[in-house]
């Protein structure tokens, strides 16, 4: 079994993803996080000035959004799904609902329809208040089944 | 997502606007802390480049770069396209973006993205980008759509049809 699938079961098994996603570089460097303690995955993006698109409104810049709802629904995939390869992402569709002020930033996957090859998932991302998101995105992903992973 | 300029109206062929461009792609702080670099204008079409770098990998077992960050790199073209399609300095927010992410970009090789807004309304922009390696040659790494709404100062609609 490969690193990852070590992880992503030690992850399971421990019911904790942290250190899962400390393994992945870019959501260390981006200071994404996941949170299942309240028995749903909730991603994290923890705010840092690095973020900011638009510094005179401020605004978070899109691509921080859009990692965001990327790597939870991959999390979310990855959670709740039999397989321990990263899911690979073949396409993600963002609405931008309104503009990330420069705060921390939550998300949540839900998967939709989870085939043997293909995976859609459902994110939004929200701040102070998850009544009001401020992005959408559905993604679709390919996955490998448990027993051929790498 | 959103961006807002800050300087003047400008003459789109001059000097000026190119600087403008460019300082914009290069000195807002996710830009900069991804080390995004603006390349260049060519008929109407701007290149931005993400360079390879191991903090921006998605999978430690392959080391392909994170979608997310092809996602700054082509959200970040396009909404330079928009400004280089209106040539007006003014307040515009990415609406949507779709990405479709045709091959993995090549482990320590720079990610090109080049984007063109190809049709402008009173109120809507849309841009089409697409990413590959520097150089220009091989195949493309991922292909987006985007539409960004325009904050024009002027009062909204009176366009009768379409958006």
């Amino acid at each position: 079994m490969s690193v990852l699938g070590q992880a992503v079961r030690a992850a399971r098994e421990a019911g904790n993803i942290s250190a899962l996603v400390e393994t992945i570089p870019y959501l260390r460097f981006l200071g994404v996080s996941a949170d299942t303690s309240s028995g749903e995955l909730v991603g994290k993006l923890a705010y840092s000035d690095p973020l900011i698109g638009n510094a005179s409104l401020p605004a978070l810049h899109g691509g921080a959004i859009g990692a965001l709802l990327e790597s939870t629904a991959i999390l979310q995939a990855l959670w709740e799904l039999d397989t321990n390869a990263l899911p690979k992402i073949v396409t993600i569709t963002i609405d931008f609902l309104r503009s990330g002020r420069p705060v921390d930033t939550f998300a949540k996957g839900v998967i939709t329809k989870a085939g043997r090859r293909v995976v859609n998932v459902g994110v939004e991302a929200w701040q102070e208040d998850r009544q009001r998101p401020i992005a959408r995105a559905h993604a679709i992903f390919l996955v490998s089944p448990i027993d051929t992973a790498g | 997502m959103a961006h807002e300029p800050s300087t003047p109206a400008f003459d789109p062929g001059s000097p000026l606007f190119l600087r403008l461009i460019e300082d914009i792609a290069q000195f807002a702080p996710h830009n900069r802390a991804l080390g995004i670099r603006f390349v260049s204008i060519a008929e109407r079409r701007v290149t931005l480049a993400l360079p390879y770098d191991a903090k921006l990998v998605g999978n430690p077992l392959t080391g392909v770069l994170h979608g997310g960050a092809i996602t700054a790199l082509l959200d970040a073209a396009c909404g330079m396209a928009v400004w280089v399609k209106i040539a007006e300095p003014i307040p515009i927010a990415t609406l949507d973006l779709r990405i479709d992410y045709l091959r993995p970009a090549t482990p320590n090789k720079e990610v090109h993205g080049c984007a063109e807004c190809f049709r402008v309304t009173q109120n809507v922009a849309f841009v089409r980008c697409e990413a590959f390696h520097a150089g220009g040659e091989g195949d493309l790494v991922a292909v987006a759509n985007g539409t960004f709404i325009l904050f024009r100062s002027r009062p909204l609609g009176g366009e009768g049809q379409g958006p």
